[in-house]
């Protein structure tokens, strides 16, 4: 996992830029954009576990991030929870599961994995818009304030935008530990070489459900952050097109690298909330910019301009995209 | 394809006005949350053309101000109507925000707009405790709550349609069960008896498992449906050969939807805060223009917006155009008082919601077009009905399994 | 009784709306292990094509082959000029049909404007059929028909003819098919059209029942998804069977357990999946 060759330098440049990010902008509307890009980031970022290095399509991801949401907002705004607690049990719970869902879903692979991923889905919906007693029904639920951690007033944009990106900094460095661990190597060993790595006598099913939860844990981080960022959750948020979206950010900005889920989550987030501002269809053009990644950098955005860069310094190197995990090499098993 | 701002104002009308140059020169901004994509769409067009209107027919002036309205799409989902929201006042700089379209849209900002403390005219929610048990300060709305128009539909069907035994399908989300709930308690209060009660998804595919449950010996079926599922159940009912009458919700035959109906909808009997067919002068008028400009008759959506955009004139008429003291202004919104308009008279209640006439409508042919011909008026009816705010607001609000009988 | 008899009826008639629908999916799953996440707006544009022919003074019947005729032509332009260049990547095709999914609906906002409207059904097929004190819909006993008239003429083609044959040696060993010499680029443009025209001329059939609207091609989806699930991939028998299947959890259900009707349709796709992957009738796992 050392796809995209950034040096020391550009990440210094990128940390600095995100840090000064709320001095840039005019209006305390882009840090708000820039805040929701980076729960997104997050949620896009364990997804990536799943579909990059694990080769596990899943089209159910925004269930951890409803769940986590609906949770903490329940438990805090209605069960009388305190923010800790809330939070604490909103991520254990969502974790568990995870698990469940991970128990479920790997009893089929490949095709088969999408569509229980997808099926489990679409019941959580179901469940929050039909169970209005506790979830408030297509009405959503609301009434979360919040919280003050550290005497830090999230309620100021730039001081949440840090809280969020703090998250942030913790997930990329958390995921891309466990990408370069043992069970992280296994992990991307299992996508490319399942046959081989029973053979080794790897736990193939372990390996696999082990990254599921790691992927349902940040997704659920993720969705805490989603609950303190917009105060209110409703069926939308755990749709299957929430979930089409997550898959998207990842499949757009590059599977199987660090930065490619982020980029994705930052074109996503930008287009359905400033472009369709100015384009009506925006969906249309959504739709037209996958289509066209998809066909011409397979690979996605990140790996795909970093060739396109390195190839106008016409430095000639064996192709990187060889390395870089694309998703013309999965194959639906 | 790009963004609408609507500049209509002349120089000569600004000139003629007798204010102070500096406000005449400074136009308001007013910004307006409609859907533009996917499934509430259609209700979002209709809300642009109502407000178009609106503008068009004051010239985009009020109060001597130029008015800008500045339109966001929130693609009918919470999040990004909260973005939505936030670019309009953080950005854009509106200092009033006419929608969003849907309920769960508006209690996805209620908090935001707490903190902003920007007024907003709501064209088309319903959802009851918008204005009964959380109302907010800066939230008024310009159409009724979901059970307001069929708290006399149930009292009707009991008194004067002598109906005893009723069947509710009803939309299972919110809105349905307000109107099921709302109807079902005066209908039982005036003698009746709702024996059954049907509850199908909102997108359900289609309604023949639930047209044959309905129970043989009921004098009529109350059908309470939201968007284009009225036109899915009226159809399918007719080919089942079903013979009751049918009442119906204000949207199940709304006019934005009737007009893609067939003789199915004759004879329903329905109620509703406004119908294209009733016959007073301002209404007339307002129909005229919307045919004109739409060929299309006006409904819920179209109707609503106007008046959204019709009670920020009344408000800004009261404080002169000067919106810089916004309690004042908002004052003035939940003072307003429109003796003339396609509702009838209108004034608002204490909690932000407006008193309205209530008429009963049924579904008639006049010249090849179907029309919601006014059969009785209830005039100005009250969000709490006849109960008043303190015994209406005791209890919980109407859901699903609430029954207001017991 | 009365109750069996027309809640099987109801889900007799919808599972027949099913097998329309899920048919063509499930044939172009089976041949070319594309999953077609467009095939819902396939369905959805096609009643909206053949709803603008009706409006047009068009007759029913031909507005059916109208609705499928042009998603037919569009099937086969998205298949020649997208998913061919992605040959061999079956994600990244389920990926583009994604994205061509998000297009279609859209362009339906724009073209048809979102208001939901009705297929206006043929005037021979309105009105109810009545034994003694059972009344039920003429045109929902005609889509029964019409999908038990699809199934044999489906069984036929793949069965008997040589048509048939080539698509059966595809679906079980493509590469040894182009050895025999069988043309496979024309018969996978073929089998989308096929597949494509079905979707097509499904939304225009369907029309009447589940009227057009923004929305139907993300309702109607996940049920193909079902039934291909438990009937098991590109079996014909299995989306046939699956479809009957779905249509009666889906009425029985829905009456009998109303408050699961949001759900109803899903679990029985993951029981089907977790403990039996290779769905009722299919040969290999998905």
């Amino acid at each position: 996992m050392r796809a995209p060759s950034f040096n020391l330098l550009s990440w210094l440049i990128a940390i600095a830029a995100l840090l000064a990010l709320p001095w840039l902008v005019t209006s305390d509307y882009y840090v708000n954009i820039a805040s929701q890009v980076v729960i997104a980031a997050i949620l896009a970022l364990s997804l990536n576990l799943l579909i990059g290095f694990g080769g596990m399509i899943s089209l159910g991801h925004a269930a951890y991030l409803g769940v986590a949401a609906y949770l903490s907002i329940y438990l805090t705004a209605h069960a009388g929870f305190g923010h800790l607690a809330g939070a604490l049990i909103a991520i254990g719970a969502t974790t568990v599961l995870a698990m469940l869902f991970g128990y479920l879903a790997l009893r089929a692979s490949g095709l088969g994995f999408l569509m229980i991923t997808l099926a489990l889905g679409q019941i959580l919906w179901g469940v929050a818009y039909r169970w209005a007693s506790l979830t408030g029904g297509d009405n959503g639920l609301g009434g979360l304030k919040r919280p003050h951690p550290f005497g830090l007033n999230l309620m100021d944009p730039a001081i949440f935008y840090y809280f969020a990106l703090a998250f942030f900094g913790i997930a990329l460095w958390c995921i891309a530990r466990f990408v370069q661990s043992a069970l992280g190597q296994s992990l991307q060993g299992t996508r490319d070489q399942p046959r081989r790595m029973r053979a080794l006598g790897y736990n193939v099913w372990l390996i696999q459900w082990l990254s599921f939860v790691f992927a349902g844990f940040w997704g659920s981080v993720a969705g805490l952050l989603y609950a303190y960022y917009h105060q209110f959750v409703s069926p939308q948020t755990l749709h299957l097109t929430t979930s089409a979206e997550t898959l998207l950010m990842v499949i757009a900005g590059g599977t199987g690298t660090l930065l490619g889920p982020v980029v994705g989550a930052a074109l996503v987030v930008i287009l359905k909330n400033v472009v369709s501002a100015y384009i009506t269809r925006w969906l249309i053009l959504l739709g037209v910019i996958f289509v066209v990644i998809v066909l011409f950098m397979p690979e996605g955005l990140v790996p795909g301009i970093t060739r396109w860069v390195r190839s106008l310094r016409s430095r000639p190197r064996a192709d990187k995209a060889a390395d870089t995990p694309s998703i013309a090499k999965d194959s639906a098993r | 394809m790009v963004r609408t701002r609507i500049f209509l104002s002349t120089t000569i009308l600004a000139a003629c006005t007798a204010l102070t140059p500096l406000q005449a020169a400074e136009s308001l901004k007013v910004g307006f949350m409609t859907v533009r994509s996917g499934a509430l769409a259609a209700g979002g067009r209709q809300m642009e053309e109502g407000l178009k209107l609106c503008m068009d027919e004051h010239r985009g002036v009020m109060a001597g101000r130029k008015i800008e309205i500045i339109t966001a799409d929130t693609a009918g989902q919470p999040a990004v109507t909260k973005t939505k929201a936030q670019e309009l006042v953080e950005r854009d700089g509106a200092q009033v925000l006419i929608g969003p379209l849907a309920a769960f849209e508006a209690l996805a900002i209620d908090d935001y707009i707490r903190q902003t403390k920007t007024p907003v005219i709501s064209p088309s929610a319903a959802a009851e405790d918008l204005t009964q048990r959380k109302p907010n300060p800066w939230f008024v709305r310009a159409v009724g709550t979901s059970a307001q128009a069929h708290h006399p539909l149930g009292e009707y069907a009991a008194k004067d349609l002598h109906y005893k035994k009723i069947a509710i399908i009803a939309d299972d989300f919110a809105f349905g069960h307000e109107i099921a709930a709302g109807f079902q308690r005066t209908f039982e209060q005036n003698g009746g008896k709702v024996v059954q009660k049907l509850w199908s998804p909102l997108n359900a595919a289609e309604y023949g498992t639930y047209i044959t449950q309905i129970d043989p010996s009921v004098d009529a079926v109350f059908a309470a449906f939201a968007g284009g599922n009225g036109i899915k159940f009226l159809g399918e009912y007719k080919n089942y050969g079903m013979q009751k009458p049918v009442l119906g919700a204000m949207t199940t035959v709304d006019e934005g939807i009737l007009k893609r109906m067939g003789d199915e909808a004759v004879g329903v009997i329905s109620s509703g805060w406004y119908s294209a067919a009733t016959d007073t002068p301002a209404n007339k008028k307002f129909v005229e223009a919307v045919r004109k400009a739409y060929s299309a008759d006006p409904g819920y959506y179209t109707v609503g917006a106007y008046m959204a955009c019709q009670f920020l004139n009344n408000a800004l008429e009261q404080v002169k155009g000067d919106i810089s003291d916004k309690a004042a202004f908002m004052k003035a919104l939940r003072n307003v008082n429109i003796s003339q308009s396609p509702y009838g008279p209108v004034k608002l209640d204490t909690y932000g919601q407006p008193i309205l006439d209530v008429a009963i409508r049924k579904v008639e042919k006049k010249d090849g077009r179907l029309q919601n011909t006014v059969i009785k008026t209830y005039p100005a009816v009250s969000q709490f009905w006849t109960y008043g705010p303190d015994e209406f607001l005791k209890s919980p609000v109407y859901s699903r399994d609430w029954t207001p009988a017991k | 009784m009365n109750f069996w008899i027309i809640q099987g009826l109801n889900g007799l008639a919808f599972g027949s709306l099913l097998f329309i629908l899920a048919s063509g999916f499930s044939l172009i799953f089976g041949l070319m292990r594309i999953v077609n996440l467009s095939h819902g707006a396939y369905f959805m544009l096609g009643a909206y094509v053949g709803l603008s022919a009706i409006e047009a003074g068009v007759n029913f019947w031909i507005a059916i082959l109208i609705g499928g005729g042009a998603i037919c032509i569009l099937g086969t332009v998205i298949e020649r000029f997208i998913l061919r260049r992605l040959n061999g990547q079956p994600l990244a095709q389920v990926l583009v049909t994604l994205g061509i999914a998000f297009i279609i609906a859209d362009t339906c906002v724009w073209i048809w404007t979102g208001d939901p409207r009705p297929v206006p059904m043929p005037r021979e097929l309105t009105g109810a059929f009545r034994v003694s004190n059972l009344a039920f819909p003429i045109y929902r006993l005609f889509v029964i028909g019409v999908a038990f008239a699809l199934a044999a003429a489906l069984w036929f083609l793949l069965e008997r003819s040589r048509l048939g044959a080539m698509i059966r040696a595809g679906v079980d060993d493509l590469p040894m098919a182009r050895a025999m010499g069988i043309r496979t680029s024309l018969l996978f443009s073929a089998v989308f059209c096929l597949g494509s025209a079905l979707a097509g001329a499904g939304g225009v059939l369907a029309g009447p029942i589940l009227s057009v609207y923004p929305g139907l091609d993300s309702d109607m989806l996940p049920l193909a998804l079902v039934v291909v699930i438990l009937g098991g991939v590109g079996s014909l028998l299995g989306a046939f069977v699956g479809s009957l299947i779905i249509g009666f959890i889906y009425s029985y259900g829905q009456a009998l357990f109303p408050d699961l009707a949001y759900v109803i349709l899903f679990l029985p796709m993951v029981l089907v999946l977790t403990l039996r992957p290779t769905g009722l009738f299919g040969r290999q796992a998905i």
